[in-house]
């Protein structure tokens, strides 16, 4: 069973919709204890990164993530929100921390170019290593679609899976261990972005 | 680089048939002439399957008796679409925008309500973020040439400036800006250039323009000279043999960036 976080933000049901597309049996859970069954879980997230870091500690989810995702070794993806709430700090609106995932602070997007515009919204390419399992059986090159104003500045270059340009490189997606998170929306990507899920879904960490 | 965008624009009434309600899609020549072309579901299945990049819905009657009827709609769509879409018309609360992105829309658009309480650009875009709240403005030139912000459907003159007005939603909170000239929607004579370029250099969002594309070179005019980061329309989609697929060669032949269907 795929469990999909629900801490009372982001559009849920196109993640899960896009799941059933693909054969899978999703499941959106809003209590911690559902993870525990989960084989895979999916942090989705639309909104303000405060908002997403203390919802998911109202709820419960941050202690059940550390332990489903960190001890037991689950495979997760991030989306969005989802994966910059994976980083040790935020600066959208004040300092804040998150899960602590990657080393990373998410910051805002400041294009070089002043004609780029943010929020950063709509389709980009995107250029991801040659050896990720993520982006198997794609077009060498592919856009996917982007909607967000801050993005996850990596430590590592190592956690940095894909990334696309913004008057300035921005991380597209981060993996690190048995943990996958993309900027970009798969789930609103076409059947590119449902390929890129159909990919973590069969990922083996 | 992110590309530019072409975005078909489906608009709706309520149509009731016995004790039956369901969404029809309906073409407009300035905000008026309905014409009914058919389900607005199925069109968007076209529209996916001929890439285009964003869709936007708009409720035109936006009548709360017909409510139940347009989430039915978004829900449909979001089962059977994996692109991002908007949905607009009617909105008026924080709590629409939430109904709304939790069957499944991507962004809402606020006119009218946003005119009204300006103070619901910064709560929903507090709430659900940014890049969640769209403010829609429709325009007319006056007599003097001045372009100024129309509501309730392009029959109220609010008197504000339309840069003025885009630059407040901006600093209130708004992800992004769309545009709709009245003069020109569903004439299909060409976008109202000047407005566009003029928003378009005043905010840091992205700004959609629409009303009165009939050409390929229409669309191109609205990205070059505009400096549109979307172009949306309508009627240049419903009636003519023009599909957004044939429109995007025609951008790309141009030289804008846009994205090449796969």
């Amino acid at each position: 069973m795929i469990a999909i976080v629900d801490y009372g933000m982001g559009n849920l049901l196109s993640v899960n919709n896009a799941f059933e597309m693909l054969g899978a049996r999703a499941h959106i859970c809003s209590d911690p204890e559902q993870l525990r069954d989960a084989d895979r879980i999916i942090l989705p997230g639309v909104g303000a990164f405060r908002d997403c870091i203390s919802n998911l500690t109202k709820r419960g989810f941050v202690k059940a993530l550390n332990e489903e995702v960190l001890q037991r070794g689950k495979p997760v993806l991030g989306i969005c929100l989802g994966m910059q709430v994976m980083a040790r700090t935020s600066v959208e609106g004040g300092l804040h921390q998150g899960l602590g995932w990657f080393d990373a602070e998410v910051v805002r997007l400041r294009p070089s170019d002043p004609s780029l515009r943010v929020p950063h919204i709509g389709w980009n390419e995107t250029a991801w290593r040659s050896d990720s399992p993520f982006f198997l059986r794609l077009p060498r090159r592919a856009d996917f679609y982007f909607v967000h104003s801050y993005y996850m500045k990596c430590k590592f270059e190592t956690d940095v899976e894909a990334t696309c340009d913004h008057g300035g490189m921005i991380t597209a997606a981060v993996r690190k261990n048995n943990i996958f998170a993309t900027q970009f929306h798969p789930e609103k990507s076409q059947d590119l972005g449902l390929r890129v899920l159909e990919n973590f879904l069969s990922w083996v960490p | 680089m992110v590309k530019r965008r072409l975005i078909p624009k489906l608009q709706m009434r309520a149509s009731r048939s016995g004790s039956t309600v369901r969404m029809v899609l309906v073409t407009t020549v300035q905000f008026e002439q309905f014409i009914g072309i058919g389900d607005p579901v199925s069109q968007a299945r076209i529209y996916e399957a001929q890439a285009a990049d964003e869709l936007i819905f708009v409720d035109l009657d936006a009548s709360m008796g017909a409510r139940g009827t347009l989430v039915d709609v978004v829900r449909r769509a979001a089962e059977q679409i994996f692109m991002p879409f908007t949905v607009g018309g009617g909105v008026r609360t924080v709590a629409d925008f939430q109904n709304l992105l939790s069957n499944g829309a991507d962004k809402v658009s606020i006119n009218t309500a946003a005119v009204e309480t300006p103070e619901l650009i910064g709560r929903a875009s507090e709430s659900f973020g940014a890049q969640c709240v769209v403010l829609s403005i429709d325009y007319r030139r006056d007599m003097h040439g001045h372009y100024r912000a129309w509501t309730h459907n392009g029959k109220m003159d609010t008197g504000l400036d339309l840069v003025k007005w885009a630059v407040e939603g901006e600093q209130r909170g708004a992800g992004e800006i769309l545009l709709t000239s009245i003069d020109r929607d569903g004439t299909r004579t060409g976008l109202d250039i000047e407005a566009t370029r003029l928003v378009a250099e005043s905010v840091s969002v992205p700004v959609i323009t629409s009303g009165g594309c009939g050409l390929g070179s229409h669309f191109v005019d609205g990205f070059l000279k505009g400096k549109a980061d979307a172009v949306a329309a309508g009627t240049h989609f419903c009636f003519k043999d023009q599909s957004p697929m044939q429109t995007r060669a025609h951008i790309r032949n141009a030289g804008v960036p846009i994205r090449l269907h796969t």
